[in-house]
């Protein structure tokens, strides 16, 4: 197991009081998976993602433990995370293309970096040379400006630098949200491929776009305002998904060769809760069409299948009643179910719609 | 719904008038909590920044501190205890009860002169603040707003004019002119030193005209005089503002170097002048510092306490900044 | 309704401003009533450069926008004013559509001032609450809020309503939806799809072929400033022809199907600035800065990716070709060496500058010809 985290709870600070943005949340990463982290924007996966590497000020480390490779992780300490920075843990940060200091060359960058690390450029410059063509990377890329590079090939040298001294985990941070599709095929299967060769043990790719994530990941984890919603292989997830949540924000994607005339998706209507005094219970209650009484507690996030993680109590009902096996199969299927199940499920989302805009 | 309205701490009213805390999970967005009870003071957008005017410390503060001294500066004279030019005590007297601030080496009243002085400090610096701003302005929001040969013509025009000596200007002009008053050294000052305004006003008038807002106001059949003044110089309020302020300082400093070396108003007293006769008469080396540290004192607080108000009312103008 | 026949657009670079760079060539399409285009392509394509010459916020440098007939470039003053009320746009980032100052229903305020001065009080509010009506908007939610304080996608749905308050008939949506998450782009997609329905014509810039797809009766496929393919949507997503395009299909990621290999090499090939390909190849003359950049790139990036290849490329098949044809892709576009270029390796004084004219008529794209009826694709080599 390269990573294992316990309950862990990480708190903005703001002058409102506390948000809880990572509320209890226990998962692990197996060596050589890529898991990834889909969620919408606050719900949450950048700040999980951040914590595991560096908790800045505004943040605060309320409760948990991570461990990385059998040993304890010491997030909420600064000083001593320092060692484990790019060795064992390495993010390549959100916005990091644009991140870049402009007046730094690529290598200068690279070694400012390494030297905080208390290493030599000289000492992996060959292996870093290596790792630039193996990108497609020019091999004076270090001689270059970051504005002489696009936002494709900025992306690739970031990627580079931070997995220089082969870490354990690597956390991306919506690494291919910024690009064009070709670069986002580039980079995805970058990151497949440094795990194949060992740059990096273990991945957590957050983003919003969980078609990047059929692509990429092992495993798939579904993030709602601050908690851990579903859990399971991508492809259980993209086929089978249990939690409704994931199963609405599914069926809201077009893909190629959907066309409004054939078949009109619909959103999620609503927002999410502030996390400012999130609701007891579920937290996508709200928005949920198939809530009820049940929903007003708060469901554990527990393992209804072998490898399957809901927060659900709908589906752990389903799941446990044998009989809405089948209806979760139905509806679940996207491309296919979602006309079958559009009759049950259609009028209370457009209900909800309604309701949402009067 | 109502759950998540309810649930946003935004509809709950606050002491401050609900300025929605933007949960920073997202970053630029602020999905949740954004509901306001704005409703309760929302009769007009003036009176909206007028609302956050009147509660924010350090615009109140900075305005406190200037309306003294202008207050001061328009009808102090005529409070006066002494007349100000006149001899009307003993030479170099220590601050007393009847003379609040000691007298000059010559026997004035320094608390009466200081008094005068204010006068024709502001007047000299807001003259000068307002002709360099006005026309550094309208430079800059041209050439910026324009581009194109108008913008090469204007800032050509810029650098002829800073590379003037103004000083041989003066001494030329003063050469001619029998006597001259603080309006013209106010002028005087003004138009010598609108460059810089005009060319940071052209670079973000230059970045502010690239921003979707302002292709919007276009598309709304918006004319370019009206979007400047609009959508671009609000946006630049503090800056002008800032700007102005450091400007009045300046005008006031540069003054005092004119009156320094003879070229000044040939009539009234300016601070500068009071600090330059104290100089002049080694009021430092007599150790009279009732006589050179009020109008240094008294000029720094002018000054200050604009900066001061300008940081509240760039906290006014800007409702992002209202949150934090 | 809008017909666009060899729009070009050429921005001036270099130090001195004297070269020339072309970002659209001669494209041309037409949108009618009811019509949803999209114009696809990635950044650097020229996409938004287009959006916003229709738009007349940027002036082209040759070729004709025709709106009903009538030539748009030329319109200034009262016929612009006309204009703008049948054609609007809304832009990629809600947020810096806003000016911050103001509250956000400013930009209703501003269309009364210019188009509404007469209409009471009573009337505009009901003619408000109607257009957000049609954007699925509720007024209490949005109306007297600064643009902080709604979602992004509440400040795009507004921006669409803001066009509705005029007799809007065509609209030009840039990149709107990229922005916003996934679970509220769909409803303003569909929102779009209703506006269509009540006979509006819009230009839907994106470069997500995916939403292109869902909502597109037409699709325009735009690359390095130049129409790749343009046809009915069906036809150029069902059936495309331009290897651009198919590498650009196979590329995109699909929730039910895994990245399809593709032949990376043959796409390298159809990269003008890598080889200097003599058909698709922009040609363009010393002034435009182009072949010296792609003979700086080719020389220092494909000799190490052959290496590569060799080195640990053995392990992995096609993984360095693939990466040099995104590289070759990816030629920045920064500043490039105007007054001197690169010569037999070594710098050189140019020749001379070449004129707007002459960049005009050298970057001509290749021709469209018609491969199946409503499909149009360039002919690549």
């Amino acid at each position: 197991m390269s990573l294992s985290v316990e309950n862990l709870r990480i708190a903005y600070r703001t002058l409102r009081g506390d948000v809880q943005a990572v509320d209890g949340v226990t998962f692990a990463v197996a060596d050589r998976e890529i898991m990834g982290l889909a969620g919408e924007s606050g719900c949450g996966k950048s700040t999980l993602g951040n914590s595991l590497i560096f908790i800045e000020g505004r943040m605060k480390h309320v409760g948990g433990t991570v461990e990385l490779d059998g040993k304890a992780l010491p997030i909420s300490d600064d000083r001593a995370m320092n060692h484990h920075r790019m060795r064992d843990v390495s993010i390549i940060p959100q916005y990091a293309m644009s991140a870049l200091n402009p007046t730094k060359k690529v290598g200068t960058l690279a070694h400012d970096l390494l030297k905080s690390r208390g290493m030599k450029l000289a000492k992996v410059l060959p292996e870093f040379r290596r790792r630039v063509a193996l990108v497609g990377l020019p091999e004076n890329v270090l001689e270059m400006y970051p504005f002489e590079l696009s936002g494709g090939m900025r992306q690739r040298a970031t990627m580079v630098i931070s997995t220089l001294l082969n870490p354990s985990l690597l956390i991306a941070d919506e690494v291919t949200s910024a690009l064009d599709v070709s670069n986002q095929r580039a980079v995805g299967e970058l990151l497949t491929e440094f795990r194949d060769l060992g740059y990096v043990k273990s991945m957590i790719v957050i983003t919003h776009d969980l078609s990047i994530l059929a692509q990429i990941a092992d495993t798939i984890m579904v993030m709602y305002a601050g908690k851990l919603t579903e859990k399971a292989s991508a492809s259980t997830m993209i086929d089978k998904p249990l939690h409704p949540y994931t199963q609405a924000l599914l069926s809201s994607l077009p893909e190629v060769g959907v066309r409004y005339e054939d078949r009109e998706l619909t959103g999620i209507p609503g927002r999410p809760p502030s996390l400012l005094s999130p609701p007891p219970g579920c937290r996508f209650r709200e928005r949920c069409p198939f809530a009820y009484d049940k929903c007003v507690e708060d469901p554990p996030f527990m393992e209804l299948l072998p490898g399957h993680q809901v927060a659900c109590w709908k589906a752990a009902d389903d799941v446990a009643g044998g009989a809405g096996r089948e209806h979760n199969e139905a509806s679940a299927t996207p491309s296919g179910g979602a006309g079958d199940a559009s009759p049950e499920r259609g009028p209370s989302l457009g209900a909800r719609a309604g309701k949402g805009a009067e | 719904m109502s759950g998540v309205d309810q649930a946003a701490p935004g509809g709950t009213t606050t002491a401050r008038g609900a300025s929605p805390t933007a949960v920073p999970l997202a970053g630029a967005t602020a999905p949740a909590g954004a509901r306001g009870g704005r409703e309760a003071y929302d009769s007009g957008r003036r009176w909206e920044f007028l609302y956050f005017a009147v509660r924010n410390k350090k615009l109140l503060l900075g305005l406190g501190v200037e309306i003294i001294f202008v207050l001061a500066a328009i009808i102090g004279p005529y409070f006066a205890p002494y007349p100000a030019k006149e001899f009307v005590a003993a030479a170099a007297l220590h601050p007393s009860s009847q003379h609040l601030l000691g007298t000059t080496y010559f026997g004035q009243d320094v608390f009466s002169l200081l008094l005068d002085s204010l006068r024709e400090s502001y007047l000299v610096g807001f003259l000068g603040a307002a002709f360099a701003g006005l026309i550094g302005l309208a430079i800059g929001f041209v050439a910026g707003w324009r581009g194109g040969w108008l913008d090469e013509v204007l800032q050509t025009l810029t650098y002829i004019v800073v590379m003037i000596p103004s000083l041989v200007l003066l001494i030329v002009i003063g050469a001619y002119l029998k006597s001259h008053s603080a309006f013209f050294e106010g002028v005087f000052i003004g138009v010598t030193t609108w460059p810089w305004v005009a060319r940071a006003v052209r670079a973000q008038t230059f970045t502010l005209r690239q921003r979707d807002f302002v292709d919007l106001a276009r598309l709304s059949g918006k004319r370019g005089p009206a979007i400047v003044l609009k959508d671009i110089a609000p946006n630049m309020a503090s800056y002008i503002l800032l700007a102005f302020i450091l400007l009045f300082g300046s005008s006031m400093l540069i003054a005092v170097n004119y009156d320094f070396l003879g070229l000044g108003p040939t009539n009234g007293i300016s601070l500068g002048d009071m600090l330059n006769l104290a100089e002049l008469w080694s009021g430092l080396q007599l150790h009279m510092w009732w006589w050179f540290i009020p109008p240094g004192a008294v000029m720094t607080l002018m000054v200050a306490a604009l900066l001061v108000a300008n940081v509240g009312l760039d906290e006014v103008f800007n409702p992002k900044l209202r949150e934090t | 309704m809008l017909e666009l026949d060899k729009v070009s657009k050429l921005y001036r670079s270099g130090t001195f401003g004297g070269d020339f760079k072309p970002a659209l060539r001669q494209v041309s399409f037409d949108i009618d009533r009811g019509e949803v285009v999209s114009l696809i392509g990635e950044s650097g394509s020229g996409k938004s450069t287009l959006g916003k010459i229709v738009l007349h916020l940027v002036p082209a440098s040759g070729g004709r926008v025709s709106f009903e007939g009538a030539d748009v470039m030329q319109k200034k003053g009262r016929e612009l004013h006309e204009y703008y009320r049948q054609v609007q746009g809304v832009f990629q980032d809600p947020f810096s559509s806003y000016n911050p100052l103001y509250k956000a229903d400013r930009v209703f305020e501003m269309v009364r001032q210019e188009y509404f001065r007469d209409m009471a009080k009573d009337a505009w509010q009901a003619k408000v609450e109607t257009a957000l009506e049609t954007v699925t908007l509720n007024p209490a939610d949005v109306l007297n809020k600064f643009p902080h304080q709604l979602s992004g996608g509440q400040q795009q749905r507004l921006l669409v309503a803001r066009a509705l308050l005029l007799d809007v008939r065509l609209l030009i949506a840039d990149e709107i939806i990229s922005m916003l998450d996934a679970s509220t782009r769909v409803d303003v997609l569909n929102m779009l799809v209703s506006l269509k329905r009540r006979g509006l014509g819009i230009l839907f810039i994106t470069h997500d072929l995916s939403l292109g797809n869902y909502i597109s009766d037409k699709t325009v496929i735009l690359r390095h400033g130049a129409v790749v393919e343009m046809g009915e949507t069906q036809k150029v997503f069902g059936n495309p022809q331009h290897r651009y395009t198919k590498s650009l299909l196979t590329a995109v990621p699909q929730l039910h199907k895994k990245w399809a290999p593709f032949d990376w090499s043959v796409n390298a090939s159809a990269v003008p600035a890598s080889n200097g390909s003599p058909t698709l190849a922009p040609s363009t003359p010393p002034g435009a800065g182009q072949p010296a950049e792609a003979k700086r790139y080719s020389k220092s990036s494909l000799s190490p990716l052959h290496g590569a290849k060799e080195e640990v490329g053995a392990a992995r098949g096609t993984h360095a070709v693939r990466a040099g044809a995104v590289l070759a892709e990816d030629a920045p576009s920064g500043p490039r060496p105007s007054l001197m270029e690169m010569e037999g390796g070594r710098w050189q004084r140019r020749r001379r500058r070449a004129t707007l004219t002459e960049v005009l008529a050298e970057s001509a794209p290749p021709p469209l010809v018609e491969c199946e009826p409503g499909h149009l694709v360039a002919i690549e080599k």
